[in-house]
């Protein structure tokens, strides 16, 4: 993992239970490794991440989001992730207009069967993410530690 | 009186007295000539209280959610932009359509009470349109104002004359349409650095009081229950020691309009802290048109909305950045 300054990003991932939480599970029995620092939360369907989640994340300390889902077409509840696509395009593109960096939010699809994929998207993720330094943009003062 | 405010009292008394009608929907006069209020008129008698002026900005579709239920036929006088918050109230289902009748009115742009204020223009007694000017009658002599100095910010970029529901018009004089471009300052917020617009962002909302009422005004904000109302949401309040409260109301509420949004401009007309909320919907309203096609809210009143529908092919969230920011 990098590392910059000794700083460890706090990184949280909305993964789907159908495909991307699966992916992860295959990325772990693969012994593929992923940043300690990602902290799944899992959600039946992408879809089922309301902009709130991710505000509150950003409130509670992370200092990047990421929401895994299962490849269009073929969402377990046939059109979740259609729906997720609309919204999280809209409401990263608004996020970065606010300026909470673009790098700081990202959506893909890892299916079940993508262990390596999810072990390297949440790799360059946090590489990414590490180079931004911490979230001081969205964070609520009130949960920090110092 | 102008001759439009006299054919729009006119026709009030008109539409009462026919009998269908139980009750109109228009303004009421205040105290003074720049303080009219919505108000619900159902005796010809009351219409004497009735004003028509360019201090009408206030949108009346919104009251219809309410009023609309009562006993009979609510008549209601919608401005070109107010029609379309009707017809986006008509298609969310919280109008019925066959209960109202809409009578379109004239507008030439209405005025920003501060902006008039600002300008140390007091005791207004009437005011009138003239070219590129308005002219003030005040009691202490008259005074001419620039109209792009004192219009409401929505009139600058006015969506147009026509009106998307009525059932007749009011109109004496046909005003052409302007074409102005309502994403300029949206684009130039773009084109900041993202620690540039955080600042920005930071430095309007910050000025929030929580008052709620650009909510509370928003003809897209029709919920019975806000998420906002709700005490453990953490954010019912505003917060004293930092500025997530503020950002994260703004956000929600912004992304729960968005594809709902007429931009109407009723948010940034009641801001008692004059923020400029209509940049907020605009960038939804511009990525919007540049990833899923053009959509106006309200233009039908009918069909669905780019967040309640999708293509298979549309933009992949990683490709998004580069189909907004090169428009
Ligand atoms: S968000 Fe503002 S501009 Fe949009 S519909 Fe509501 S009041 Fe009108
Ligand atoms: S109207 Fe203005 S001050 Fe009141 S809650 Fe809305 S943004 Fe804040």
């Amino acid at each position: 993992m990098q590392e910059v300054n000794n700083f460890t990003p706090n990184i949280v991932a909305f993964c789907c239970n159908w495909c991307s939480y699966a992916g992860a599970d295959l990325a772990g029995s693969s012994r593929l490794s992923y940043p300690a620092n990602v902290k799944i939360i899992r959600v039946p369907c992408s879809c089922r991440v309301n902009p709130m989640f991710v505000l509150k994340a950003f409130q509670q300390g992370a200092d990047g989001v990421i929401l895994c889902g299962c490849h269009p077409g073929d969402c377990h509840y046939v059109t979740g992730n259609y729906y997720t696509r609309r919204r999280m395009s809209l409401l990263f593109s608004f996020l970065n207009y606010m300026g909470i960096e673009k790098e700081r939010t990202r959506v893909e699809w890892v299916s079940a069967a993508e262990g390596a994929k999810f072990s390297e998207v949440m790799n360059d993720f946090v590489a990414k993410v590490t180079a931004l330094g911490e979230n001081k943009r969205l964070q609520d003062l009130r949960v920090k530690e110092e | 009186m102008s001759e439009l405010e006299k054919r729009i009292i006119e026709k009030a008394a008109t539409l009462l007295a026919g009998g269908e009608i139980k009750r109109v929907v228009g303004w009421k006069k205040g105290e003074f000539i720049h303080d009219p209020s919505p108000a619900t008129f159902e005796t010809e008698e009351s219409l004497k209280d009735f004003i028509y002026n360019d201090f009408c900005g206030a949108n009346l579709s919104k009251y219809l959610i309410d009023i609309f239920k009562r006993e009979g036929k609510t008549a209601v006088f919608l401005k070109p932009c107010d029609s379309y918050s009707f017809n986006q109230l008509v298609k969310e289902h919280r109008i019925k359509r066959e209960n109202v009748y809409v009578v379109g009115i004239e507008c030439h742009g209405k005025l920003a009470n501060y902006k008039v204020e600002e300008k140390g223009i007091t005791g207004i007694t009437s005011e009138a349109h003239e070219g590129e000017n308005v002219v003030f009658d005040t009691l202490y002599g008259k005074v001419t104002a620039s109209r792009e100095e004192v219009l409401l910010d929505r009139c600058l970029t006015c969506k147009g004359k026509k009106h998307v529901v009525a059932d007749e018009t009011v109109i004496i004089n046909d005003y052409e349409d302007k074409v102005s471009d309502r994403f300029a300052m949206v684009r130039e917020l773009e084109a900041m650095t993202a620690e540039e617009r955080f600042a920005f962002w930071q430095g309007q909302l910050s000025k929030c009081i929580r008052c709620n009422a650009c909510r509370n005004v928003c003809p897209a904000c029709s919920c019975l229950k806000c998420v906002f109302d709700n005490p453990q949401s953490g954010i019912a309040a505003k917060a004293n020691d930092d500025t997530f409260e503020e950002q994260l109301f703004h956000v929600i509420r912004a992304f729960h309009v968005s594809g709902r949004c007429t931009d109407c401009g009723e948010c940034s007309r009641v801001c008692p802290q004059h923020i400029p909320l209509h940049l907020l919907n605009r960038k939804f309203i511009k990525d919007i048109d540049s990833l899923y096609g053009e959509y106006q809210a309200g233009e039908e009143a009918e069909g669905k909305t780019p967040l309640t529908s999708y293509t298979e092919s549309d933009t992949e969230p990683n490709n998004v950045f580069t189909v907004t920011e090169g428009k």
